[in-house]
Formats: structure tokens, C-alpha cells, sequence
């Protein structure tokens, strides 16, 4: 019995294409070959336009490879429908802004993919939902709409409607952009606990990908490390892969942002 | 999901050809617009059948979402439009049918005062009143919000949940706007009617309201009320239909909505006033 069949990747692209979502004509990344294992924690960095969303989106099933093959959970996205709806379920997606409901208050927005999946009313729902909340510390924001909420706590809860179906593969994109090193540094812990199984997900280690436009904050012995270059998707390996690299567009990754002057 | 929402309604070709250059003669220019507007047909068509199939196959699906939204879009489309519906019915009562009536009775033709409120108000002016007034006031607030939610990538996140926008998003209009239409009819008719006899009797028009109702009574067939009902249904459907095509089922940029909005609009309106030539043929026929 080979690997693969063992321990069967959570995401594999194999010569994968990815579009751009905006315009579903223009290929961003091409021939990408990556594997995601369970268990690991993978951050993909790459400048702005680079295609990292797009890449997490593919992964996600919400875009389809214009080439080659993406498979979530063994399952080709291609065939994603009705029938797949439970290994689609088994990914949490966290958009980089957000993208939370605007007609709807923080509980509400966290409590819908439960409600919708589980078919359950607001007030079968409020118990997980209010655990969940008071866990990311949003309890005082339930009822606020995202509109009235700071970046900090919208990302939270993005993230808090990506975890109410408790995920095995939760992939955030640029979860750290427009957040303060305050926000950044319990950010970083949360997603540690995560990834090693944090208790209310009953201790089950989840697997995590990350974008990013800055690799330092993720510097970790324990994480896995890619970049997004020309088009190109290249796997790094580990922390000290990246500070080993030469190329210019880790160095860049890795270098402080230059100040401006008048 | 999302290429396959493009392939679905070809909108790449729509895009191309909206943002292509401005041909040089009249003849080119016609046929991009025939070409457009055939490539809409076709668009809107598959929303429609897509939205069918959503509305037959997934009713049973998370209900206690969508029943709760279903209700509150047959309160938006319905209820809250209902002072408003008072108001034309009183209105249209007292301009047209109130001086139908008197003009009827001054030339001793009061025989047709039956079957010209059936054909005036039943058939044409209650149904497609109340369609032009609902596509005005809620089918614009649907393109603006599903417009926006498009651009601010809502729909995305839904698809990142599972949860089906045509199912979340567009099944409630749908079935709000066809009910809210329908009710809204009746209401006006009714409205209109009555308030049209109290005209006339304001200008001693010599009409009992017994004689008034009866005569509208004995001139509606058992068609009338069939034909009203699909009618108005329709309406409802194909409205809601139109104004979600151009707000879910392209990609849009912010800026883009007001434009949308107003296409979506232009389009209802002729959808409308083709549905009722439709209803016309059919009332002929039949």
C-alpha cells in the first residue's frame, strides 16, 4: 500500500492552471503541483496580483483549473456538486476581506452556514454560535452589522463563520493584511492552536493554508513555506528553506518595508 | 460554480461585445444589438429554468432559513406596498373608471359598463399596473442589493459555505415578487372598482351599486380568474427573474450597479408589456 492511499493529500494540484476570478479567461499560476498533507500548515506568499487568492479559491472548488486537476479530499472539484456537498463542507474558506454579509450582525453571519446546512432555527443555532463568538471574544460585537465593526473584529468574524462547521482544512487569505501586531500576534497563536487541535474542535488537529504578502510574521520551524512568482507556484519546504533561498522574490517577502521619503 | 456560472450565460461573450468598440456603420451597430439582445434572451432564459429547477428540487432544503426570507420578501413585494396600492386604486377608481362610468351613462350605454371594467381594469390596466408600480419599487432594490453583494464578493462566500445563492438568494424574490404581485392585484382591482362607483355616484351617475357590481359580476367568465391569476404570476416570476439576472449572474464592479440597475429596469418593463401580449392572444383565442 503506497502513501497516497494511506495518507491521501487534502488538496493535490497536479499541472493545474489557475484563472483569475474576476475574469475567469486569464491564467494567473500555471502548471502548479502541490500537495497538501493533513496536518500541515502551509503559508503561500506572493505580492499583490500575484494570484494567491485565486490559487485558494481554486483549492477551495470555487474555481475551476483552466488546466491540469485540483482534488479536495481525494474528490476532482471539476465534479463538485450536490453529491459533493459534504467534502466541500470539510474546507473553510476566509476571504481576505471578509467578504461577511452585510445585512446580516455578526451572529447572524456566523449562525447562516450552520443553520443552512444543519436546517436548524436561530434558536437551535445560538448555543454553537455563542460559543464560538465568545471563543474569538466577539460576544460584545453579536449584534453589531459588519459595516459597524473594526477590520480587526470583522476578520474574526470571517473566520468564526468559516469554523462553525468545524472545517478539517481552513484556508485563510491574507489574514494579516490591515491588522495591527496586536491582532497579528493572537492571530498567529489562534491558528498554532488550531493546527495542533484546539479542544472545541475535539482536539483534532486541522490543517491550514495561509497567503501572504510578508513572510515574517509566519516564521515557525514548524510550517511549510511557497511563493508565487512570475506565474509560477514554487515550493519552499521550511523556515530555514526560505532564509536560505536567493531568490529575488523571497528576499523581497522577507524584507522590512522600505520607508517613504520625501 | 463560478466558471461554470460564466459558461452558463456566456457572459464573456455579453462582456465583449458591451465593451467593444462602437462599430462605424448603422448596420453593424444593429446587429450587435440584436446580437446582445439575443445573447440576454438566452442568459435570462437559463436563470429562469435554473431557478425552476432550484425552486422543484429544493424545497425541502434548509427551510427554516429560507421559509423565514420567503416571508419577508411576500411582506416587502406584498404588505408594505399596500398603502401605497390603496392610494393608485383610490386614484385610478376616481380618473378612469369613475369617468368610464359617467361617460358610459350619458350615452345610455351602461349595458357595457360590465364587460369594459373587465376588459380595462381585470386584464390590462390592475396586472400591469401593479407590475410596472412592484418592478419600480422592489425590483430595483433587488438589482442594487444582489448587485452589491456581487461586487463585494457575498456571493463567493456563499458558494464558500455550500449554500447555493439561487436557492438563498433568489428563490425568496422569486416566489415573494410572484405572490406580492398577484395579491397586489387583486387588491387594486377591487380598489379601483369600488372607489370608481363612488366617483360616479359623487356625479349622479344613476347606477345602483347592485346594477354596478352585478354587471361586472355577470361579464367575468371562470377564464378571467385563470387568466388573472397566471398573469400576475407570471409577471411576478419573470420580473423577479430579470432584475436578479442582472444583479447575481454576472460579475460586477461597484460602479457598475446604478448602470445595471437601470438595464434591468428597461428590461422588466419590456418583459412585462410581452408577457401581456402574450395574455392578450391567449384572451383572444380563448
Amino acid at each position: 500500500m503506497n502513501e497516497t492511499t494511506i495518507n491521501p493529500a487534502v488538496v493535490e494540484m497536479r499541472e493545474a492552471s489557475v484563472s483569475a476570478l474576476r475574469d475567469t479567461t486569464l491564467t494567473v499560476l500555471e502548471n502548479v503541483n502541490w500537495s497538501v498533507l493533513p496536518g500541515e500548515f502551509w503559508v503561500v506568499a506572493g505580492q499583490p496580483q500575484s494570484g494567491k487568492s485565486d490559487l485558494l479559491m481554486t483549492a477551495a472548488g470555487l474555481l475551476l483549473p483552466a488546466r491540469g486537476s485540483c482534488r479536495v479530499f481525494g474528490c476532482e472539484t471539476n465534479a463538485f456538486g450536490e453529491a459533493q456537498l459534504a467534502e466541500r463542507l470539510r474546507v473553510g474558506l476566509v476571504f481576505a476581506g471578509g467578504q461577511l454579509f452585510s445585512q446580516l450582525t455578526v451572529a447572524e453571519n456566523v449562525a447562516l452556514p450552520l443553520r443552512y446546512q444543519k436546517n436548524l432555527s436561530a434558536a437551535e443555532a445560538a448555543p454553537a454560535v455563542a460559543a464560538l463568538l465568545e471563543m474569538l471574544e466577539l460576544t460584545p460585537f453579536a449584534d453589531r452589522t459588519p459595516a459597524n465593526l473594526a477590520a480587526q473584529w470583522r476578520s474574526r468574524a470571517a473566520l468564526a463563520r468559516a469554523l462553525i462547521l468545524k472545517p478539517e482544512l481552513l484556508l485563510l487569505d491574507n489574514p494579516l493584511a490591515g491588522l495591527g501586531t496586536r491582532t497579528h500576534q493572537w492571530l498567529l497563536t489562534f491558528l498554532d492552536q488550531l493546527w495542533r487541535g484546539h479542544e472545541w474542535f475535539g482536539g483534532q488537529p486541522m490543517t491550514i493554508v495561509a497567503s501572504t504578502d510578508d513572510f515574517r510574521p509566519w516564521r515557525h520551524s514548524g510550517r511549510k513555506f511557497a511563493v508565487l512568482d512570475e506565474k509560477k507556484f514554487f515550493e519552499l519546504g521550511a523556515w530555514s528553506a526560505v532564509e536560505a533561498a536567493r531568490s529575488p522574490a523571497v528576499k523581497e517577502l522577507l524584507a522590512e518595508p522600505q520607508e517613504f521619503s520625501s | 460554480m463560478r466558471g461554470n456560472l460564466a459558461k452558463t450565460f456566456h457572459l464573456t461573450n455579453l462582456q465583449v461585445f458591451r465593451h467593444a468598440v462602437a462599430p462605424k456603420s448603422y448596420t453593424d451597430l444593429l446587429g450587435r444589438k440584436l446580437f446582445l439582445a439575443l445573447l440576454t434572451i438566452q442568459g435570462l432564459g437559463a436563470f429562469a429554468l435554473i431557478t425552476l429547477g432550484v425552486i422543484l428540487k429544493k424545497h425541502r432544503v434548509a427551510r427554516s432559513v429560507v421559509q423565514p426570507r420567503i416571508r419577508h420578501e411576500i411582506n416587502r413585494a406584498g404588505v408594505a406596498l399596500l398603502p401605497m396600492f390603496i392610494f393608485i386604486a383610490l386614484a385610478l377608481g376616481f380618473l378612469v373608471v369613475g369617468q368610464t362610468v359617467s361617460a358610459l351613462a350619458k350615452v345610455g350605454a351602461t349595458d357595457y359598463l360590465g364587460s369594459t371594467m373587465v376588459i380595462v381594469i381585470v386584464r390590462e390596466l390592475g396586472p400591469l399596473l401593479t407590475a410596472v408600480l412592484v418592478l419600480a419599487r422592489v425590483g430595483t432594490a433587488n438589482v442594487i442589493e444582489l448587485g452589491t453583494a456581487r461586487a463585494l464578493g457575498e456571493v463567493e462566500a456563499l458558494e464558500a459555505l455550500g449554500i447555493d445563492p439561487v436557492h438563498y438568494l433568489i428563490v425568496p424574490r422569486v416566489i415573494g415578487m410572484a405572490l406580492g404581485i398577484f395579491s397586489l392585484t387583486i387588491y387594486l382591482i377591487i380598489g379601483a372598482l369600488a372607489s370608481g362607483w363612488v366617483f360616479a355616484f359623487l356625479q349622479d351617475v344613476p347606477l345602483t351599486p347592485g346594477d354596478y357590481f352585478k354587471q361586472i359580476a355577470e361579464a367575468l367568465g371562470w377564464l378571467d380568474f385563470a387568466l388573472l391569476a397566471l398573469k400576475t404570476l407570471a409577471f411576478g416570476f419573470f420580473i423577479a427573474i430579470v432584475t436578479c439576472y442582472h444583479g447575481l449572474a454576472q460579475p460586477l464592479r461597484l460602479e457598475d450597479v446604478s448602470r445595471v440597475a437601470v438595464r434591468a429596469v428597461t428590461q422588466g418593463v419590456i418583459v412585462c408589456v410581452l408577457l401581456d401580449a402574450v395574455f392578450i392572444v391567449l384572451y383572444l383565442v380563448t
